[in-house]
């Protein structure tokens, strides 16, 4: 087994094994305390740039199979575990972790204290860190500290499609949609497409009029990394969307993306929200719903009060109630909302999957209203939910 | 939603004594409840029969009944209190079947009593099998194919549509009673035979067998808002098959991906939505199979269980203290998460570190029980442990079970192959675990041993990791640091490392070399949240990691060790003594730290305690424990002498280690525990002691017995609960006793003592502090000598005793007290043989009935014990308010309240391999599980509701069968007499028979068991009779007498009526069942007659 070290850029070093591909990596040092569903997390376009720590000691217990795969290939900048699982241990299994983390050029490091890792990025805040099989603690210090910081990073175009793809409806199609893809996850097309929608998934760079193109039903805005005030481009494409009145949905990073859309700022959380037990109220319905999280930015938007945009009020709908972070935005006169968290959850609890109903619902509400005679002029936004 | 303000006045209802399948956990639960609700501002009442508990403390709730958890007795407590609501949730089976009874029969409506936390109509669709499995169906959820079957001829039918094995479970029992997996007819027949009589509903549930499927649990919790949470998932290392309880468990989950868990939990919300648990925790079980996934919802518990004890231990999120909030009408999202303080409890813990859970096991008390682990709950107790990994948390398990060995390379197995190794695997016993090591060890693969076992091959794979690194250890050159410090990464002990390294001179040796290196656990902490937010609550567990988290402190400390998972013999009893020393030092100004590994317990509750570790009892973790306090501030000394035997056996080596022992000195402990320092103390005090020697031998057992002459009692050194005693009446029966007790040696004697048969025995709790002694109680027994103690059913105040025999008990107690050098509490078990008083033993610490006597006479003997252990005396806490300002325990009021403590005993729970229950005559090996207690203005009352709290109601008619041996004839007459002028009809065996119509008793000759046909046993179990008296005689063998008796107490337990085996226990039953005849038995709080006593003992200081 080989050495390898973490160094943050504050200068702690942590001594374990090198896991996964060998080699040296820089990235956002970061912790997601989710117990399952790394494979997932390993996978999730939003992780791009990122070093992953597992709070949950054992990974790699239940190998790797062929579906669980959130997009093309694993995005994560490194990976930091306690105890590598020595076998898969699954019936759906096809190969071990470890063997694919090297297949994909991931290097990681285990056997270090993860708690004490997590304990400092808690109270100092997720800083840049670096992993190493090669180099020592000073020279791998450096190159985290020339490394380029999260905050004002663009990353969503290195992770979006190239090419635009459809995924089609199961079963008899019902709408048609545009996904703005900066870093879209296989569950969202996924979930929509089980609700009779045919997704047209377009690349980061998609304008407005790119989008809205063929006539769809309504767009949506996918989760992604790096810093929303970097992503200029989706917040023009969102604002030629909200003029056209089109039914609009963003989670995680397109809920951002809304937000300054709406003219509201964005800001980056000290140490993120990154697991799978996240308790959000939805403040429609009043319920609590256990979310799938992974962002370390957020809107700002007073929680006690609509605010005025150029499309009309927006309020918060949904608010994390460990922190009372800002998770979903709707507007009041505009068909648009968002949420800060994951529905499409994958890895995650699926309490919040209700949500795209409310998207198809929010689309059917705007056909009627196209079809009808007088518009109402509130669109209602709590359907698809249970009272 | 906030609380609701139509709620005032909440009736708790507890789980009752101690049994198999419903332990301390649902003290823990209930404690916490009426806690909650008493912060709530609400009146509390609370009906338990268990006075060995902290939840029956007369501080935990307004008014305190300790009274027979029958509807009866619940709706005279209804009555008179007169609450608004009743919770049931939280006192286990016993307490949710108590309340579907008075909501079935009125009661609850007559007296406008609200059932909170519970729907009648949800408990049905969860514990009706059928109703369930079709709510199950309704979701588009996977059951196990089966029926529910009235008779023997529908399960049999029912079988042969589903193929064998097929799964037999009793509807409405707890901890699995009569559930097992038939494997073929005859099978069935008897067992369907015996779940359609253990069944209060009197059906069965036939189903598709899941063998062999991987098993998990989840523990959900729901409020009034809909809003669902999932506190834990667990997986059993046993697969499906073995109860759950008696399964080795694990948290969270390890071989599930995210998909398979998430559909788990979909279809757990799902189910408890349709269901409808109306708010508070649930438990639901799956079962999947291993390769194909195939998910099967098994069963839900609408209540706050075991399991939920567990999840709350492994999580830190305390289940049944929310469910008791969520009852009163908040929501998850009201509530505060007490371990950051800052987050809501609308959240699901995340856990860095991993939970095993080992159950703990008795079968040595009950010979010839079927060992095999089935869907019947059989352990008696449970361990938990944590690390930072599995191989650590299980390595920290294995020695927390206290059992002869404590982990892998500990136990002296012999050699055997693989392929031996693997087969014994295929039979679920207890230990499988470490045959698992052993198959591994001999060359089995992971793939052999998983298929045998029905392990995981992810745990298999973990034990080869195990067994990898114990070979490195044992082959390497010399042991490196880096070697070292992965053997204890991975769970192994100084001890086992100390086998494997013959040459490191001992655990010692290893200790010594690993402080040297350095080599030292880290403190992590419990925290619900993975790190994500700052804990404030220090519930913390050892791990060989690199950064610890205890924090400095300023007040001295006190460790206090508890007592290690509940078995025979140490329970509940010494659990409810620590944490009163908790209490108590925390009110005399110290940091009161907690050491136990029982999740079932208030004292692992970490709102107990200043700091609580979660560590295993053994000498290494407890001296980590202390050096890690040390570094964190000052350490006044550690109390070893209040969680029974387990800290008692630590004393001495951490004293030698340099920690200071608080209270009785190791030195002291000695005295009194080895038998020729006794017989010094005896001699120097001038107290008498039945004869007795010490042997080493067969040859010298059977000398010394000639010499003292038979019957004679025979047991080892230094046991509690009388592991291993004997009444041996003849040489052979020696020698067999010696033969079977194979770790006899010259360390090791056998101690063989006169046996005095129809003494009175006494059971003495008293507190000393080196200058004055404070008798806190005297019991008197109602079974005569030779019952253990922990088996007999006592009377406080004693019914018998002159003053002059208590002034001798209090003279006795004194002199022993002193000359042992006691320092708090000690226990003397007395004799009283015609006048004379003998001494069996005395035992320097708490004892199992010092909550008992704390209850009855309303004094803290644990808090003034623990006051002692930090210097206080005696005069000081009579001046403080803590003990009584004059006066003690031989001088209650004659017109104070009575207790009775009755035994509750497991026979029912254990059947031989052949399917036939097991003996239940009573002797000098403990074999109860639990008590409860009777406590009125008079003896025969008090008597009655301590039976009716064990067993149900004495019968008050009806017909009476008696069998005595001939040494009681004589003194049974006239007890039997008075039961036939009752009106009881009387049969009797033929010698019986002769004597009480000689005696002018009518009554009937029944044939004996030998006899055929019609007779007795055929009677009892087709129900004709109502109480049993067979007083049990003659050697134990194949034949003759004791056989008949055992046959007949077999019965007696399988039809569920009284059995009673001693001519004293008679005499109660009669006074007891004239109580009854009377009709005006009434229910009085603890609160009540505490005031009564402190009436009764103001009016006698005045008349003085």
């Amino acid at each position: 087994m080989n050495d390898a070290i973490l160094v943050l850029e504050d200068g702690r070093t942590f001594h374990g094994d090198a896991y996964g591909a060998t080699g040296t990596t820089v990235g956002e040092a970061v912790f997601s305390t989710g117990m399952t569903g790394y494979q997932e997390t390993l996978t999730d376009p939003s992780y791009a740039g990122q070093i992953v720590t597992m709070t949950a000691p054992h990974v790699g217990n239940t190998g790797v199979n062929g579906e669980d795969d959130e997009s093309r290939r694993m995005w994560v900048a490194g990976f930091v575990v306690r105890d590598p699982a020595r076998r898969p241990a699954n019936w759906r299994a096809t190969g071990s972790l470890g063997d694919e983390l090297v297949a994909q050029g991931v290097v990681g490091i285990s056997g270090i204290d993860t708690r004490a890792l997590t304990r400092h990025l808690r109270d100092r805040g997720a800083m840049r860190a670096g992993i190493s099989s090669e180099l020592g603690a000073e020279e791998l210090l450096a190159r985290v500290t020339a490394s380029e910081s999260m905050t004002g990073a663009d990353l969503a175009p290195s992770v979006s499609t190239g090419q635009p793809y459809v995924v089609p409806a199961v079963g008899e199609k019902r709408f048609t949609i545009a996904a703005l893809d900066l870093g879209i996850k296989t569950a969202t097309p996924r979930y929509l497409a089980e609700l009779g929608v045919e997704t047209h998934v377009l690349p980061a760079t998609a304008t407005a009029e790119q989008l809205l193109e063929h006539g769809v039903d309504g767009v949506f805005v996918s989760n992604g990394p790096g810093d929303p005030a970097a992503a200029d481009y989706a917040v023009a494409a969102v604002r030629g969307v909200l003029e056209a009145r089109r039914p609009l949905f963003g989670i995680c990073f397109g809920n951002q993306i809304l937000g300054r859309a709406l003219g509201l700022g964005t800001y980056k959380l000290r140490f993120g929200h990154r697991g799978l037990n996240q308790p959000v109220l939805d403040r429609v319905s009043g319920t609590v719903r256990v979310t799938s999280h992974n962002h370390g930015f957020a809107v700002d938007a007073p929680l006690d009060r609509p605010t005025d945009t150029p499309f009309g009020p927006v309020e918060v709908s949904h608010v994390g109630l460990n922190d009372q972070v800002v998770e979903g935005l709707r507007l009041l006169e505009t068909p648009a909302f968002s949420v800060q968290f994951h529905p499409e959850a994958a890895a995650g609890p699926h309490d919040a999957n209700p949500l795209f109903g409310r998207f198809v619902d929010l689309m059917t509400a705007e056909r009627e209203r196209g079809s009808a005679v007088t518009p109402p002029p509130i669109v209602d936004h709590t359907t698809g939910e249970k009272a | 939603m906030p609380k609701r303000t139509d709620l005032q006045h909440v009736l708790v209802i507890g789980s009752g004594p101690i049994v198999i399948g419903q332990a301390s956990e649902f003290d823990y639960s209930g404690t916490q409840a009426c806690r909650v609700l008493k912060a709530e501002g609400l009146r509390v009442s609370l009906v338990n029969s268990n006075p060995a508990t902290i939840m029956t403390d007369p501080e935990v709730a307004d008014a305190t009944y300790v009274e027979p958890l029958t509807p009866e007795f619940v709706e005279r407590v209804i009555a008179k209190e007169r609450p608004d609501a009743l919770l049931a949730t939280l006192g286990g089976q016993t307490a949710l079947n108590l309340a579907i009874g008075l909501y079935e029969n009125g009661v609850l409506e007559k007296y406008g009593v609200q059932l909170i936390g519970a729907d009648v109509d949800a408990i049905n669709r969860g514990e009706d099998r059928q109703k369930f499995k079709d709510i199950v169906r309704s979701i588009g959820a996977d059951a196990p194919r089966s029926t529910v079957c009235g008779t023997v001829e529908e399960a049999l039918a029912t079988a042969a549509e589903v193929g064998y094995p097929v799964v037999i479970r009793p509807s409405f029992t707890m901890g699995g009673l009569g559930s097992g997996i038939a494997t073929d007819e005859p099978m069935l027949r008897r067992m369907a035979g015996h779940g359609l009589a253990d069944s209060p509903v009197h059906t069965v549930l036939i189903e598709e067998s899941v063998l062999g499927w991987k098993e998990f649990e989840l523990e959900l919790m729901r409020d009034r808002s809909d809003n669902v949470v999932v506190i834990c998932s667990i997986e059993n290392i046993d697969a499906m098959g073995v109860h759950t309880g008696d399964s080795v468990t694990v948290a969270p989950a390890m071989t599930l991906t995210d998909r398979e868990y998430q559909q788990m939990r979909d279809v757990g919300i799902a189910v408890l939505r349709e269901v409808g648990v109306d708010t508070g925790g649930c438990n639901i079980q799956f079962a999947v199979h291993p390769e194909t996934g195939r998910l099967v919802v098994i069963e839900m518990n609408p209540r706050v269980s075991r399991s939920s004890a567990l999840a709350s231990k492994a999580t830190g999120f305390p289940i049944a203290k929310i469910a008791a909030k969520l009852a009163i009408g908040y929501t998850l999202d009201e509530i505060t998460n007490d371990i950051t303080g800052v987050t809501p409890a609308s959240f699901e813990p995340s856990l860095d570190y991993v939970v095993v859970k080992i159950p703990r096991f008795a079968f040595e008390k009950f010979p010839g029980a079927d060992p095999r682990l089935t869907t019947t709950m059989k352990s008696v107790g449970e361990v938990m442990a944590m690390g930072r990994n599995f191989t650590e948390a299980l390595g920290k398990a294995m020695r927390s079970t206290e059992t002869s060995a404590a982990g892998f390379w500990t136990d002296a197995a012999q050699p055997a192959d693989a392929a031996a190794l693997v087969e014994q695997l295929r039979t679920p016993v207890d230990g499988r675990l470490y045959t698992a090591q052993r198959a591994l060890a001999a060359g089995a693969t992971v793939e052999q041993v998983a298929e045998a076992s029905g392990f995981d091959t992810w745990f298999v794979d973990q034990i080869a990791l195990v067994n990898e690194i114990g070979e490195e250890v044992r082959e390497a050159p010399s042991l490196t640091p880096e070697l070292l410090r992965r053997a204890k990464r991975h769970g192994l002990s100084d001890r086992q490392v100390a086998v494997l390294r013959p040459e490191l001179a001992g655990e010692d040796g290893v200790r010594t070399l690993r402080w040297r290196l350095g080599i030292r656990p880290v403190y992590k902490t419990v925290d619900t949240c993975a790190a994500e937010f700052a804990a404030r609550t220090p519930y913390h567990y050892s791990s060989y990691d690199s950064e610890t988290e205890v924090e400095p402190r300023e007040r001295p400390a006190v460790l206090i060790l508890g007592s290690g998972p509940n078995r025979i013999g140490q329970g509940v009893e010494f659990d409810y003594s620590c944490v009163h020393a908790v209490m108590a030092l925390q009110d005399a100004g110290y940091e009161a730290v907690m050491v136990n590994c029982n999740p079932e317990t208030v004292s692992t509750d970490y709102d107990t305690a200043d700091r609580l570790y979660f560590e295993p009892l053994t000498f290494e973790d407890v001296l980590e424990v202390v050096e890690a306090e040390r570094a964190a501030g000052p350490v006044a000394g550690v109390i070893c002498t209040l969680g029974g035997q387990t800290p008692l056996g630590l004393a001495q080596r951490l004293k030698d280690a340099g920690v200071p022992v608080l209270g009785t000195s190791p030195e002291a402990i000695d005295a009194a525990e080895d038998r020729g320092e006794f017989s010094r103390v005896l001699s120097d005090t001038g107290l008498l002691a039945p004869k007795h020697g010490m042997a080493t031998t067969s040859a010298e057992a059977v000398a010394i017995a000639a010499s003292i002459g038979y019957p004679v009692l025979v047991r080892p050194s230094y046991v509690l609960g009388g592991r291993g005693m004997e009444i041996v009446y003849e040489d052979a029966m020696l020698e067999a006793y010696i033969t079977k007790a194979t770790d006899v040696s010259a360390d090791h004697p056998v101690l063989v003592d006169r046996f005095l048969e129809d003494a009175v025995e006494i059971d003495v709790d008293a507190l000393y502090d080196g200058t004055d002694l404070y008798l806190g109680g005297v019991m008197e027994h109602i079974e005569e000598a030779g019952i253990h103690s922990g088996d007999s059913a006592c009377a406080l105040p004693p019914i018998t005793l002159g003053g002059e025999d208590l002034q001798a008990i209090r003279r006795a107690t004194e002199a022993l007290a002193s000359r042992i050098g006691v320092r708090g509490l000690m226990n003397v078990q007395y004799a009283l043989k015609d006048d004379v008083l003998y001494v069996l033993e005395a035992n320097p610490r708490a004892s199992r009935t010092v909550p008992f006597v704390s209850k009855v006479t309303a004094v803290q003997l644990a808090k003034a014990a623990a006051r002692i252990a930090v210097g206080q005396t005696i005069a000081h806490l009579r001046t403080a308010g803590v003990l009584p300002a004059t006066g003690d325990g031989t001088d209650l009021p004659v017109d104070g309240p009575i207790a009775v403590k009755e035994a509750v005993l497991p026979f029912h729970r254990f059947r031989t391999i052949e399917g036939q229950g097991v003996d239940t005559v009573l002797g000098p090996e403990m074999k109860s599980t639990g008590e409860v207690m009777g406590i009125d203005a008079e003896f025969g009352t008090a008597f009655a509701k301590s039976q009716a709290a064990a067993y149900g109601d004495l019968p008050t008619g009806g017909t009476v069968f008696v069998s005595l041996a001939n040494r009681d004839k004589r003194s049974a007459v006239f007890p039997v007499k008075r039961l036939a002028d009752l009106g009881f009809r009387v049969l009797a065996t033929v010698g019986t028979a002769q004597v009480l119509r000689r005696n002018g008793v009518s009554c009937e000759v029944v044939g004996k068991f030998s006899q055929g046909p019609g007779n007795i046993v055929e009677r009892i179990l087709a129900g004709e009779i109502d109480l049993v008296v067979n007083t049990p005689f003659g050697t134990p063998g194949n034949s003759g007498p004791r056989l008949d008796g055992y046959e007949i107490r077999a019965a007696a337990v399988s039809a569920g009526i009284p059995c009673i085996t001693t001519v004293q226990g008679m005499a109660a039953t009669v006074q007891g069942v004239e109580s009854l005849r009377r009709g005006d038995i009434g229910v009085r709080s603890l609160q009540d007659l505490h005031e009564s006593l402190a009436a009764a003992q103001a009016a006698a200081g005045t008349t003085a």
